[in-house]
């Protein structure tokens, strides 16, 4: 892109992590999105970490309308989006005061000076400009105009004529991501293509980001302020084609591919909530799959359609997060009682309450496995990864159907927004899932054939689903106890006592029907588990390998079926002098494992809308191990 | 789907996706082994009677036929009827209905609500429904006190009503069901009457050919906590002078003689005036405006000592459920059935070998 080539370093990197941070309006997560984009068709495994107010447009400037995202990316497979970055673009005083705490000494920080005027440094709340009073002096500091740089790129760019100087100014992310494109060594191709088909109605500005791009690219090239550049090469991964996914969109896809797996028709019912959302704005696009979604009135009428529409023979889903779990018990409870099949998202997020509507937490577990009056279980399936939520929507979708109940799928925050690279699964690799409705009668009564809606298959428990339209086998269900078999109304205790365990022992009997317990225990003499569930597994397995790498012992093992349990989990958990659970909750897997298997399984719990690092984790492993 | 062709009648274009009737019905073909529960007296067993005899009517098949409903008396309804059915939880079944009624345009579907479940705690959801117009027929048993919880004053309890909650008198103002399902712009919006079978019956068979929400406020007595109630629209020597049985199309005039007619006044409302003075207005419920409907819903025994009974609104309007199935047609037509590994391989790829 420059006619001038300067002599410089190249360095070989085996992985990177970089954090771009702005303000809320400063286009960060287009920005961090575009140069995953670059990293992943270079063919770095990667791992993304966005994090954004839930405020749309925070107070400009101030630490409170700080946008981030990380990418971690590397010539291996990585499991995490990185503890640390090794490289932070700053974008204002806010960005750099809100992010610096962050910053191992020695790493690389691009600010824009420009940004760094007197208002500005008030707003973020620096009595002294850092960039002059010694704040940063243990970092290597890129001083860019990148603001002005930006306007004056644009403004001497043909084809950008027409565009003001805000509009100039705005493409200043673009600015960023030449400079970093250039210093890590991504291909560009991809992102001027893409900025020209996202303004593709507006030329000017697709021609004005253009050209901020390669300013930004070439700026590098030209200034002597970097002395090194860095390559990390693609990562040996898997054979097989592979696109980048987040959580939803894996969860989205997940969930039209049980529609067509099962053959029944999927309709969402559901209600705008933060992190759960994209999930409903996927699945509206996708009315050729005969995909009906329905924003509701609220929660409760999101669950209640989605019930309504498995009662007529449909796969009934609703998404949402914690605070509509609240809302949706009571429905949850009636599809209990109902035994038809439903898939209840839950992308949850910090709580009580409101909480922290855009971080991550693990704290709805117990809501999922509790939260209903009477005995009322439902089976849950958490995904451990991004891709992940693809299988996980299918296998939440394969026990809602195989067993007339509904599913919790408990997802996260950090894997609804994260992304990695996702190797595609061939259609044969996807499960036949194919329901067939009960079209006869099941019972021979006094006066001939009759249909008992709770007549049970023997070996699932599963009562058969007969879909309004088959004639003959017209029946009434409802929230009052049923009698077993015939299932009309029954206020008999007996009846009561045996139809509560019959639907307990359904649920429970899952456990023979899921995959066992893994263990990840490479020396096989470790003494030490780590047990986690969710999304915690990448920060779980990255810390186990940092231990390993230091010579400990340690084992791992994973929950993907958090009710009923894999049945070979006690077993496993007795097999270890030690168990660790490490979640992001107060303790809410080991509350279950204790109360089930009796084993005093230690905690490690924290709750501040983030996910592990994984160096954190090492530590408190090598501190469980040595002790 | 099939088309009907059997029907005595009753048409509409949704009616038609659903399948015939193989042959003549009877009352007995709705009507379920179940043993009818409700207290001796109780209205419901009017309602049930009558609606048991006209489903055979809509000549459709038993089958296709779904009857939703919430929590109170008034929902234990669907047991008695040997259709598909589903006794649900309080105040949801408009929201479970329209789950199946959108993801099945081939099934007629009812619900049987109450004054407590569908305008207290279900309130919300039948907002929505009437405004977005599902193809629900929405029958709302309204006895003006809560059955089920032995008596506490619901949202249609007269002000000052005594009660097991309200021993110093009940202090909210009711609601008025019509006026409410107007306000949310319902297609389709009626009353009638537990005890008046001729009435109910076409009043049900006018909501089974309206394409979309259909409303029914059915006054329904409850004998023991709320005995007589509606007793002045009910007795012979009383009813004809303060009952305005609505006809479209027709001027609306009442009384036992006939004397007595409704003109609009001077700040928008209506009032009662001799049925030969000028400006007695004629009934049309299928005005786009509802403003006039909307009027003669405020028009109540206490305020004008005279209740309107028969069908206020009546207009055809396009309904969520088609618009949402439509969608699905058209993008399957334009763009072909989706393609799974298509979808999922969409976007940028990249091959490792």
């Amino acid at each position: 892109m420059s006619e001038q080539v300067r002599e410089r370093e190249t360095r070989r990197l085996d992985r990177v992590v970089v954090r771009f941070a702005g303000d809320s309006g400063d286009g960060m997560q287009l920005t961090g999105e575009q140069f995953t984009s670059e990293t992943a068709t270079f063919g770095n495994d990667l791992s993304t970490l966005p994090d954004f107010p839930a405020e749309i447009r925070a107070p400009a400037g101030t630490p409170a309308g700080v946008s981030g995202f990380q990418l971690h990316f590397s010539d291996h497979d990585i499991l995490t989006p990185g503890d640390a970055p090794d490289v932070l673009v700053a974008m204002n005083p806010a960005a750099l005061k809100a992010n610096l705490k962050d910053l191992p000494s020695g790493a690389n920080l691009i600010v824009n000076t420009d940004a760094f005027t007197s208002g500005n440094l008030k707003k973020a709340g620096y009595a002294t400009d850092p960039l002059t009073d010694g704040t940063l002096d243990e970092y290597v500091v890129h001083r860019v105009p990148l603001t002005s740089m930006t306007i004056t790129a644009v403004h001497a760019t043909e084809g950008s004529g027409g565009v003001n100087k805000k509009e100039a100014e705005r493409a200043k992310n673009m600015f960023a991501l030449g400079l970093m494109s250039w210093l890590y060594h991504r291909p560009t191709g991809g992102t001027e293509a893409f900025l020209n088909k996202k303004f593709a109605k507006r030329p000017e500005i697709a021609a004005a980001n253009i050209a901020a791009f390669r300013a930004g690219f070439n700026y590098g090239e030209t200034t002597e302020s970097f002395t090194v550049t860095y390559e990390v090469a693609p990562a040996r991964m898997k054979s097989g084609t592979y696109r980048r996914i987040s959580g939803n969109l894996a969860l989205s896809y997940g969930l039209v591919a049980a529609g067509e797996l099962t053959g029944l028709p999927i309709f969402l019912g559901s209600y705008p909530i933060t992190p759960a959302s994209d999930i409903l704005h996927e699945l509206s696009k996708h009315k050729r799959f005969g995909v009906r979604t329905f924003q509701a009135e609220d929660e409760i009428a999101g669950i209640g359609s989605a019930l309504g529409a498995s009662f007529g023979g449909s796969l009934g889903v609703t998404t949402t997060s914690g605070p509509g779990v609240a809302l949706k018990s009571e429905t949850i409870g009636l599809a209990v009682s109902l035994e038809l099949p439903l898939v209840i998202v839950d992308i949850q997020r910090g709580g009580p309450s409101t909480g922290l509507p855009t971080k991550t937490e693990q704290a709805d577990l117990l809501q999922a496995m509790f939260g209903r009056n009477g005995e009322a279980p439902v089976p849950i399936v958490a995904p451990r990864s991004p891709g992940d939520c693809f299988d996980a929507a299918i296998e939440a979708a394969r026990l809602a159907t195989k067993y007339r109940t509904p599913v919790f799928l408990l997802s996260d925050g950090y894997l609804a927004n994260g992304s990695e690279p996702w190797l595609l699964p061939t259609r044969e690799e996807l499960p036949d899932l194919r329901v067939s409705f009960t079209t006869e009668p099941n019972h021979t009564g006094a006066k001939g054939p009759e249909f008992w809606p709770y007549l049970r298959d023997p070996e699932t428990l599963a009562r058969p689903w007969a879909i309004p339209g088959t004639p003959g086998l017209e029946h009434r269900i409802g929230g009052i106890e049923k009698s077993d078999g015939q299932g009309n109304i029954s206020y008999d205790p007996a009846n009561h006592d045996r139809m509560v365990r019959l639907r307990a022992a359904k649920v429970a009997g899952i456990a023979n029907d899921i995959p066992p317990l893994e263990v990840d225990d490479p020396s096989g003499t470790a003494q030490v588990l780590v047990l986690g569930w969710g999304s915690t597994f990448g920060p779980i397995a990255a810390g186990c390998r940092r231990v390993r790498a230091k010579g400990l012992q340690v084992a791992q093992a994973h929950l993907r079926h958090l009710n009923p349990f894999p049945a070979n989990t006690g077993e496993i958990l007795r097999s270890y002098d030690k168990v660790l659970i490490p979640e992001m909750n107060l303790g809410q897997l080991r509350t279950l494992i204790r109360a089930e298997y009796l084993v005093d399984a230690i905690g490690y719990n924290q709750v501040r809308g983030l996910p592990f690092k994984a160096a954190e984790l090492a530590g408190v492993l090598e501190d469980v191990i040595n002790q | 789907m099939t088309v009907t062709t059997n029907r005595s009648g009753i048409s509409n274009r949704l009616l038609d996706l659903v399948p015939a009737a193989p042959g003549p019905q009877s009352r007995k073909d709705f009507t379920s082994d179940q043993e009818v529960r409700w207290c001796p007296g109780c209205g419901d067993y009017a309602i049930l009677a009558t609606v048991q005899g006209f489903l055979p009517e809509l000549g459709i098949a038993r089958e296709n036929v779904v009857f939703i409903s919430g929590i109170g008396c008034s929902s234990r309804f669907p047991y008695y009827l040997q259709t598909y059915g589903m006794h649900s939880i309080h105040g949801r079944a408009p929201t479970i209905a329209t789950g199946l009624a959108t993801s099945r345009p081939d099934l007629s579907v009812w619900v049987v609500t109450g004054d407590g479940d569908a305008l207290s705690i279900g309130g919300n959801h039948l907002l929505h429904a009437l405004r977005r117009n599902v193809n629900l027929k929405i029958l709302m048993f309204n006895n003006r006190i809560y059955g089920l919880t032995k008596g506490q004053y619901s949202p249609t309890s007269e002000v000052g009503k005594i009660t097991k909650s309200t021993p110093y008198g009940s202090l909210d103002r009711p609601y008025n069901p019509v006026s409410l399902a107007l306000g949310a712009e319902a297609t389709f919006v009626a009353r009638s009457i537990d005890s008046d079978r001729a009435h109910l019956t076409s009043v049900l068979r006018a909501a089974a050919e309206h394409p979309g929400t259909a409303f029914v406020e059915i006054f329904q007595n409850c004998n023991i906590f709320n005995d007589g109630a509606f007793d002045p629209l009910k007795d012979r020597s009383t009813r004809d002078d303060v009952t305005l049985r609505l006809v479209h199309g027709e001027p609306l005039v009442f009384g036992a003689e006939g004397d007595k007619g409704i003109r609009r006044t001077d700040d928008g409302g209506l009032a009662v005036v001799s049925a030969d003075a000028p400006g007695v207005l004629v009934h049309n419920a299928s005005a786009a405006d509802p403003s006039q409907s909307f009027a003669l819903s405020r028009v109540t025994g206490d305020s004008h000592g005279v209740t309107p009974i028969g069908i206020f609104r009546n207009v055809d309007v396009p309904t969520y459920d088609e618009a949402l199935n439509r969608q699905i047609v058209d993008a399957k037509s334009k763009q072909g059935d989706g393609d799974l590994m298509n979808l999922i391989s969409g976007g940028e790829t990249w091959t490792i070998a």
